[in-house]
């Protein structure tokens, strides 16, 4: 069955040429970047597999790895240059001569995932056993991502090793912000651990009238939205919530439905996600990707939608649950 | 209850308000709250590491830069701006409004992965809202940003109010996991169903924010022209 191991030998591969590249033009501090995040796609299995049998040292050694790339991140904090204006008229040129056929490669990554997904979870039986069907999206979308490489490079007539340099290019671009959805996941997890959650709950437990329905629901759709921003993910704030006030008070004293609340309850809580910097992966990654000025910038294109929707989720959750 | 580990919190807000580079920000409020906890050294960076290694598949969308590099590299962004300005009638608002609804309903599919920043934002979606922002006016430097900004707020907004009406969504099955242990029974089926009500409004209210993001931009554009004749 096919898992999402080789797809990350893959990304693995891909970090270590990257750290080669970086190396070679002299810039030790990002290819030891690159090297370092390419330990966990090229070792993962077998550090989990060791901590799980009670080795520890490499699951710690990983760990001091991420706290290298975090202090890393900090002092390599650099811009790319940018030789982009310089290539502005060889792209222009290149548009012309290919026109409409650049879009073949690019539209192929969705279609070909869309293809993938589908025939692995759908298709016939045979189709559906050839791949773990709890990952089958991400794994067509490793797929799609080498078919869509392959027809690019016959479309310009470029050879491989110009892809993995302007591959290498974009992940330059992207430097620390590539990373930072990972370090936040993490940070997650060590929340979790460490009982930050059960922490701000007993806060939050104190201070609401819990004989008052309306007073009830407000601090759960606060809650979810302001511990979704600080986790930054409101699956990390949807436990916490509901053990602490969705549970014992709305559902168990004042008799909420529990599929509205659970349902409308979490997408309370992505209002928050549309808020806050620590959602970087749709957050802050955009803003470097996009070469906007201000971090915040596409925080602030969501923040109205955010607020609008927020209120018209806790009237839903009043009209709906009760 | 020990109320240390809030520390971590504190660090997190702290930095980013001061604007500190958030990866550091990030690793230092997750030591800070460890210590805080009272975790030994040893078990903390165990945790730290596991933590990292399981969440990998979240950088999955660094196989695409390749391909979107090389036809960058060729003008993919050159020829989507072109392309989008052939057709006169296209507005930005119809774009991205077209984008929002169709993100939303390949999300309700469970397609969630299917575009995002890198695969689609970055190389087609920005350039070509740029181009339909441009008809009427070339944008100046401030414009042409929020354009892209919106571009991405509408990507975002149309997977969150999408995903959570597929039912093996991961979010689904936490609800009905989290209620499932605590002895009450649900369908993800019926999960699902009441997240259509915020998917609608979720389309409607960005939907009108577009629009009118539009006009502003057209009214701006009036004035100018007033101005100059």
């Amino acid at each position: 069955m096919l898992t999402l191991e080789p797809v990350y030998l893959l990304i693995g591969a891909f970090l270590l040429f990257a750290a080669a590249l970086d190396l070679r033009s002299r810039r030790r501090a990002m290819s030891a970047f690159w090297a370092i995040l390419s330990l966990p796609f090229l070792a993962g299995e077998a550090i989990l597999a060791a901590a799980r049998h009670g080795t520890h040292w490499p699951a710690q050694a990983m760990g001091i790895g991420v706290i290298a790339l975090g202090v890393m991140a900090a002092v390599g904090d650099r811009r790319p240059s940018g030789d982009e204006a310089a290539l502005a008229n060889t792209r222009e040129a290149e548009a012309i001569r290919l026109g409409n056929r650049l879009f073949g490669p690019a539209l192929l990554i969705p279609l070909v995932t869309l293809l993938v997904a589908l025939a692995t979870q759908y298709g016939p039986a045979p189709l559906r056993a050839l791949v773990d069907t709890k990952q089958s999206t991400l794994i067509a979308l490793g797929i799609a991502s080498v078919v869509a490489l392959a027809v690019a490079l016959r479309v310009t007539g470029a050879r491989i090793d110009s892809g993995l340099h302007e591959g290498h290019r974009l992940l330059d671009t992207l430097g620390w912000a590539a990373l930072l959805p990972m370090l936040l996941a993490t940070l997650g997890s060590v929340f979790a651990a460490t009982g930050v959650g059960d922490a701000i709950a007993a806060l939050v437990a104190v201070v609401i009238p819990i004989d008052s329905r309306i007073a009830c629901l407000l601090a759960f759709a606060f809650g979810i939205v302001l511990f979704t921003a600080i986790m930054g993910n409101a699956f990390a704030a949807f436990p916490v919530l509901m053990a602490g006030i969705g549970l014992p008070l709305l559902v168990q004293r004042h008799g909420a439905h529990p599929a509205v609340l659970g349902s409308i309850g979490m997408l309370t809580g992505y209002c928050g996600t549309l808020l806050t910097p620590m959602a970087a992966n749709f957050n802050i990654v955009p803003v470097v990707l996009l070469e906007l000025p201000d971090q915040y910038a596409v925080i602030r294109a969501q923040l109205p939608t955010a607020l609008v929707l927020f209120v018209v989720n806790v009237a839903l959750l009043w009209l709906l649950a009760f | 209850m020990n109320y240390w580990p809030l520390l971590g919190v504190a660090v997190v807000v702290l930095g980013f308000a001061l604007r500190r580079n958030p990866a550091l920000v990030v690793v230092v409020a997750g030591v800070v709250s460890g210590i805080a906890a009272g975790k030994p050294p040893g078990e903390l960076l165990e945790l730290l590491g596991t933590a990292f290694v399981n969440n990998r598949n979240l950088l999955l969308f660094v196989l695409t830069l390749p391909v979107i590099g090389l036809l960058e590299r060729h003008g993919l962004r050159e020829r989507a701006r072109g392309w989008i300005a052939g057709f006169r009638s296209l507005t930005l608002a119809r774009l991205l409004v077209a984008y929002l609804g169709l993100r939303q309903l390949l999300s309700m599919l469970g397609l969630y992965d299917l575009a995002g920043h890198a695969q689609t934002v970055r190389p087609l979606l920005a350039p070509m809202s740029e181009a339909a922002a441009a008809q009427d006016e070339p944008l100046d430097e401030p414009t042409r940003d929020r354009v892209r900004a919106l571009a991405a707020a509408t990507d975002n907004i149309g997977r969150f109010f999408g995903e959570d009406v597929f039912l093996a969504f991961a979010g689904v099955l936490l609800i009905q996991g989290f209620y499932a242990g605590h002895g009450i029974a649900l369908e993800p089926l019926a999960i699902g169903l009441w997240a259509l009500p915020t998917a609608i409004a979720a389309f409607v209210i960005h939907a009108m924010r577009i629009a009118w993001f539009q006009r502003r931009l057209r009214r701006v554009a009036e004035r100018r022209r007033d101005a100059d004749a």
